[in-house]
Formats: C-alpha cells, sequence, structure tokens
C-alpha cells in the first residue's frame, strides 16, 4: 500500500463512544442483575418440606416402586411450579424429603405438592359420576370463560356421551348441582364441605340441560395462577399416595455456609487473571478481549435473569467453560491476525484476513458443543439440564460478544488506519514479519 | 510464544506411539482401578443415615461436627438447617449401627436437651442423575459424529469422540487413584471437561481440515504426517493460551472456593489439562492413522482397479 491515507479519527471516536455507553450501562445496573439471581439449593438453600407417605387404598403396600413412582409425580409438580433441580430424596421406608430452591411462595409449592390431584364429579349425596379415569390424560388446560372472562380449567372427557349422561342424571336430581371435588376423601360429605372456607369442592354448578360434550369448563374461583398450577397437576397426573407433611423447615446450602461467597471471590480472581494475561499476551488486542469478556459476563447475567433460571454448581461449571470459550474464540482470532501479520500482510488486510479465516473455526467448535449441550438439555434431567442451559446460554452470548463484537471495535481501531505499521501492537516482532 | 512450523523441531507425530501407550497403559490402569477399588462414593451415590440434631441456638457446622467426634463419630456431610441456623443435619455413608444411634441420641439429648431425629437414605437421586447424564453424553457423542461428519470427514468425527471418552476416563481413573470422594458436581465437572475436550479438539481438526485444502497433493502417510505436525505446531500458541486461560479460572476455585467445592474444582483442573493432553497427543494422531489407513486402503483398491481392467 503505498498510497498515505490519512488517520481517520471519527472512528477512535466512535469506538470510545461505544465503549463509554457499554461501562454506563453495565455501571448502573449490574449490581441489580446480579443480586436478582436465584440461587440453588447447593449455593444458598431454600426450603424443605419432609412428608409422610400414607397409601390411598387398604391392599396398597408402600414399596420401593411405589415410592419411586411418587417421587416421579412429585418430580413432575415440581416442573409445573418451575422450580430447577429441586432435591427429591427418599428416606427411610415411608419418608420422602422435597428441598426447594428459590420459591418465593412457600405456602402455594407446598399445596401444589401434596395435592393428590384426584378430580371426581359427584352429585350432593356424593355419589361418584365421573373420575380421573374418565378423562383424557395430560388434556387439563387454562383458559378463560367466553362470556365472564375469567380463569377457568377445562378438563376433557374421553366420552361424551358418558358426559351427557350424567348430567342428564343430575338435571333430574331435586337438587340439581354438580360438586367438582379435588382429593375426596370417605369421610367427606357435600353439605359439610360446601360451608368450609378452604373446601375440596372446587365448584358446584347447577345442571339445567344435557350435555353431550367432551370438554368440561370448571368455573371455580380462581387466580390465572390457580387455574394454571391446577391445569398442571392435573396434567402431571395424580399422586398414587397421599402424602402428610411432617414438618418444612427452612435449609442451608449444601455445599457449607460461606459456598456462594467463596465461589464468587474465586471467580474474581479467576477472571482477574484471565485479563492480565490476555492483556499481556495479546497487548493492544488484550484490550479489546478484556471489554469483550465484560460485556459477554454482564450479558449472560441479564439473559440468565430473563430466563429466570437458578444458579447452581453445574451453572457455574457451564459458566466457566463458556468463558473459556469467549476467550478462546478471542484467542483463536488473535493469533490468526498475528499469523497473518508475520506473513507479511499490512495490518487492515491481516485484520480481515485473520478475521474471516476464524470464523469458519469458531463456529464448527461451537456448534459442536451447543449440540452436544442441546441433547444434554432434551434428555438429561435436573442438573445435567441446568448445566446444558447453561452452556447453551454462554456460547451464544459469547458469539456475539467475542466474534462480533470484538471485530467491530477491533475493526474502528484498525480501519482508522492509526494502528497501521505497529505490528508490536499485536504482540508482533518485526524481526518475526517474513518479506512478501 | 511463536512457534514457526518450518523451523521447530517439535514433532508431535513421531512420538504418537509412545502417546498412544502412555494413555492405553493409563487408561488400562484407570479401568483396572475403577472395576477393583472403585470411586469413593459420597452421601449423593450411597445409602446412609442422616441425623437431624435440634439446637436451642444457632450452630455453626464446625461445632455440630465436633459434637459428633467427641462421641467417635465423623459425619461425612454437616448442613445447616432450621430459621435460625438452628438444626445440623448430619450425614453418614453407611447404616450406622444401633449402639452408634443410641450414643448419639444420649449425647445430644444431654448438650441442647432434644433427641435427634434419625433416618435412613438410598442413593436413588444421585444415581438416577449418574444414569442419565451418562445416557445423554452417549447420545451427544452420536449427534457429534454426525455433525463433524458432514462438516469435516467421518474420522475426524471418531477420532474426536475417542478423545472425548479419553478425558472422561482419565479424570475416573484419576478420582479412583486419590480416592477423594465424589458426589453430584463431580458429574457437572466430567460435563464440562468433555465439552472442553470437543470444543479443543474440533479447533485443532480445523486447522487440520485447512491445511489439508491447501496441500497439492496427499499420497501417503508421510504427506498427512506432515500436515498433521504443521496444524497442531500451527494451533499450540492458541492451545496454550486457551487452557491456560480456563485452568486460571479452574484453577482460582481450587485455590480460593473452598472446602465445598474442592472436589469439583479440582476435577476441573486436572481434566482441562487433560483435554488439552488429548486434543495435542492423542485425538491428531489418532485421525492420521485412520486417514492413512483409508489412503492405503484406496490406493489398493485403485490398483487393483487397474489390474483388473489390464
Amino acid at each position: 500500500m503505498n498510497k498515505k491515507r490519512g488517520v481517520k479519527k471519527w472512528r477512535i471516536v466512535v469506538f470510545f463512544a461505544i465503549v463509554a455507553a457499554l461501562a454506563g450501562l453495565i455501571a448502573t445496573n449490574v449490581m441489580d442483575h446480579a443480586d436478582d439471581i436465584k440461587l440453588g439449593l447447593d449455593l444458598q438453600g431454600g426450603f424443605e418440606v419432609l412428608y409422610e407417605v400414607n397409601t390411598i387404598e387398604e391392599n396398597q403396600e408402600i414399596d420401593r416402586e411405589l415410592l419411586t413412582d411418587t417421587v416421579s409425580a412429585i418430580n413432575a409438580r415440581i416442573d409445573v411450579l418451575g422450580v430447577s433441580e429441586p432435591n427429591v430424596r427418599i428416606e427411610g421406608d415411608d419418608r420422602i424429603r422435597v428441598q426447594l430452591a428459590g420459591v418465593t411462595d412457600q405456602q402455594a409449592a407446598r399445596e401444589l405438592l401434596s395435592t393428590e390431584a384426584r378430580l371426581s364429579f359427584r352429585d350432593v349425596n356424593d355419589n361418584v359420576m365421573l373420575d380421573g379415569s374418565d378423562l383424557v390424560e395430560g388434556g387439563a388446560r387454562q383458559s378463560f370463560h367466553q362470556d365472564t372472562n375469567r380463569p377457568i380449567v377445562t378438563v376433557t372427557v374421553r366420552d361424551a356421551n358418558l358426559f351427557g349422561e350424567v348430567t342428564r342424571e343430575i338435571m333430574n336430581m331435586p337438587d340439581n348441582r354438580m360438586a367438582i371435588w379435588l382429593d375426596y376423601d370417605e369421610e367427606d360429605s357435600f353439605d359439610e364441605e360446601m360451608m368450609k372456607e378452604d373446601s375440596k369442592i372446587i365448584s358446584a354448578p347447577t345442571v339445567s340441560e344435557v350435555l353431550r360434550t367432551t370438554d368440561i369448563m370448571i368455573t371455580g374461583d380462581f387466580t390465572i395462577e390457580e387455574a394454571q398450577d391446577l391445569a398442571g397437576i392435573l396434567n402431571a397426573g395424580a399422586l398414587p399416595v397421599e402424602l402428610e407433611e411432617i414438618y418444612s423447615n427452612s435449609v442451608g446450602a449444601s455445599l457449607g455456609e460461606r459456598a456462594m461467597d467463596l465461589a464468587i471471590t474465586a471467580g474474581f480472581i479467576g477472571i482477574a487473571l484471565i485479563f492480565a494475561y490476555m492483556l499481556l499476551y495479546y497487548r493492544f488486542m488484550g484490550i479489546i478481549a478484556v471489554i469483550t469478556l465484560s460485556v459477554y459476563i454482564y450479558f449472560v447475567l441479564v439473559v440468565f435473569n430473563w430466563m429466570n433460571a437458578v444458579l447452581t454448581l453445574p451453572g457455574i461449571a457451564a459458566l466457566i467453560l463458556g468463558v473459556g470459550m469467549a476467550v478462546d474464540a478471542n484467542i483463536i482470532t488473535y493469533e490468526r491476525i498475528k499469523d497473518e501479520l508475520r506473513s507479511g500482510k499490512s495490518t487492515m488486510s491481516a485484520f480481515k484476513a485473520g478475521s474471516r479465516r476464524s470464523l469458519s473455526t469458531i463456529l464448527d467448535a461451537n456448534i459442536t458443543t451447543i449440540l452436544a449441550a442441546g441433547v444434554l438439555f432434551y434428555f438429561g434431567n435436573s442438573a445435567v439440564q441446568g448445566f446444558a442451559i447453561m452452556l447453551i446460554t454462554s456460547i451464544l452470548v459469547s458469539f456475539i460478544t467475542a466474534v462480533f463484537g470484538a471485530r467491530l471495535l477491533l475493526g474502528l481501531w484498525v480501519n482508522s488506519r492509526i494502528l497501521n505499521k505497529k505490528p508490536k501492537l499485536f504482540g508482533v516482532k518485526e524481526s518475526e514479519i517474513s518479506e512478501l | 510464544m511463536n512457534f514457526d512450523h518450518q523451523e521447530t523441531k517439535l514433532d508431535f507425530v513421531k512420538h504418537r506411539k509412545k502417546f498412544f501407550l502412555f494413555s492405553a497403559t493409563l487408561l488400562t490402569l484407570g479401568i483396572i482401578l475403577l472395576s477393583t477399588i472403585g470411586l469413593n462414593l459420597g452421601i449423593d451415590f450411597s445409602s446412609g443415615t442422616t441425623i437431624d440434631v435440634l439446637a436451642d441456638e444457632t450452630v455453626t457446622e464446625q461445632e455440630v461436627i465436633d459434637e459428633f467426634v467427641s462421641i467417635g463419630l465423623t459425619p461425612d456431610d454437616v448442613i445447616l438447617a432450621g430459621d435460625n441456623n438452628d438444626v445440623g443435619r448430619a450425614s453418614f455413608i453407611g447404616v450406622l449401627g444401633q449402639q452408634d444411634v443410641l450414643e448419639a441420641q444420649r449425647h445430644f439429648e444431654d448438650v441442647y436437651g432434644n433427641t435427634p431425629t434419625v433416618s435412613s437414605v438410598t442413593p436413588i437421586v444421585g444415581e438416577e442423575l449418574a444414569r442419565n447424564a451418562l445416557i445423554s453424553v452417549l447420545i451427544a457423542t452420536v449427534g457429534i459424529i454426525i455433525y463433524v461428519s458432514i462438516r469435516f470427514e467421518f474420522w475426524y468425527g471418531v477420532a474426536a469422540i475417542i478423545a472425548l471418552f479419553h478425558d472422561a476416563l482419565f479424570i475416573l481413573a484419576f478420582f479412583s487413584i486419590i480416592q477423594m470422594e465424589i458426589n453430584i458436581p463431580f458429574i457437572a465437572a466430567v460435563l464440562t471437561i468433555i465439552g472442553y475436550s470437543i470444543n479443543d479438539t474440533i479447533v485443532t481438526f480445523d486447522r487440520i481440515r485447512e491445511n489439508m485444502k491447501l496441500e497439492k497433493r496427499v499420497k501417503d502417510f508421510e504427506d498427512v504426517a506432515r500436515v498433521v505436525n504443521k496444524s497442531l505446531v500451527q494451533t499450540l500458541a492458541r492451545s496454550i493460551n486457551t487452557v491456560l486461560t480456563v485452568v486460571f479460572a479452574a484453577g482460582a476455585l481450587l485455590i480460593f472456593g473452598g472446602e465445598g467445592i474442592r472436589t469439583f474444582s479440582l476435577a476441573l483442573v486436572v481434566g482441562l489439562v487433560a483435554g488439552t493432553y488429548s486434543s495435542l497427543f492423542i485425538a491428531a494422531q489418532l485421525w492420521l492413522v485412520f486417514k492413512s489407513r483409508q489412503l492405503k486402503r484406496a490406493k489398493f483398491k485403485s490398483k487393483q482397479l487397474q489390474e483388473s481392467e489390464v
């Protein structure tokens, strides 16, 4: 390049404007985001409930299989709550301990866990007309009443004629109300339960016509959340047993009292070391790496909060891998640029060629890892899934910051021409450059 | 650090049989150890007993441990519970004898005035998780082979997966040797190592793929060996820098992260180094062996073809 062109200062002004804007953004709300992160049982503890398992039917026996089935049913319900990585454990012969982190409404969670979710439709004399076995599995959903627009729960009956039969029978009774029960017990009665505040009868509509339909609308006195939860537990399936709460308690971090504080300190030290190394080794490009890595960490926090996920130790492991891959993307690009500089290319064309060639490397490495993480997410449970979701998030964020971010910021400097003929700033010695 | 592949005397290919032998010996030893002594399974993977000690005031983990030690019992884990941290939950691996349980109950009645509750625990959850992680990883390897076969070639995929299992097995063998107790976080560390291993291997393979395209003719073992060595030398600075930075992060957790995550962070540090070792000394060399066999077979076939045409 023989033509001597002037330095384009405006690009450097743009660079500093972008950096200042990012710094401002991070400085103003990074602490809010960090404080909002929900921590898992292992790092911060949560609350726990110990249940005793009682049989529902007389000929039922509490054995390992029944306990395992109950644990699966409980796990399905915890999914409804949206809690990640709970700890459900069988203790002794007939006890189940459930530990949950990041639950704000403990009362609602306990109700959701211990409801047996046995739905039944009865007349006012408590004779069963329809029960869970007449309903389509997984057919419950929350919707809104077409006239009143209030939240309702819809369940699906297998046979429209059957429901027609039932409604006709009830319609012809002197008291033509149909009671919809949740967890009816032998000793319960309609008249008593209707008087109660916290009734097991969700609703008792008056039947005035024959309804030959498969969809039954339950219009209880629900909030949207309550309706969603009810639909959720109905779909998660009934508990095969009755759970009696022995006690509930708050529980400390399973990794020790100071686990989180220590991990945070260690994290800061680790990141400081990485920054120092990048600056020392890659000089000017190291500064870009430090900026993009800071932005990366900030965005991972933001996205993680936005997904409402719970951070656990496996999540931290994935985050470390993510930081590693973000640094790696920087290193791959910078090594490429250095290679090109050594081969005698000008700063501008070395930057162009280096960025282009490193992209396919980073892309293939990231896609392969995301693919593996995707499989772990799909097939894995609790801790494996927590690991996978964090890994996918951090790879995607790192790709955006370390590839596009670094390219944009470094490009502003390179294209301003201020760095022309200054290979030392890139950590390349004059002596290493071969003539073209 | 600048490694010029034309001037350097570094040869990753020549000594490949030594690397293979080294890894094979280590892994065989590991398998033998795993199947004899096995891993030191922690409370998450073993049946055990928990004793809940209700104190009248706030206690610390150390106080609870000390009380147990004074009656000759060493809890494998203690966590605190209760709104004021007034419950200490000590877990013991293995079922405690009746004598020990009675002793503990009597002791804590004297100290805190409350009878501790004793219950037995089964490791169903931990076992489920380990099995689930294993199955998910196996399915993931199939996915990796398919993707790498499309973007690269089938044999790159096979070599990458062997390197992946090498690293996973290495870390299991390492923990079988040092007999450090492993719990659920260990699974997360193994998953991280697998993720790093695959990422690292693909980056070196990418350079081999690129250099293979640049070569005008690749006919025999020597040609492929030259390309592999050149690629490894070219990516060496990157490999070292990347592993150094992740070891900074994992090492900081190991040194400053506290006792609770010691096993986890140690597994990370060792596994990350093993991951780099396998990318530099095992994966590419394996691919070289596969590729040169393929070339030989192709040559043999074309020879046969020529002969039959004659």
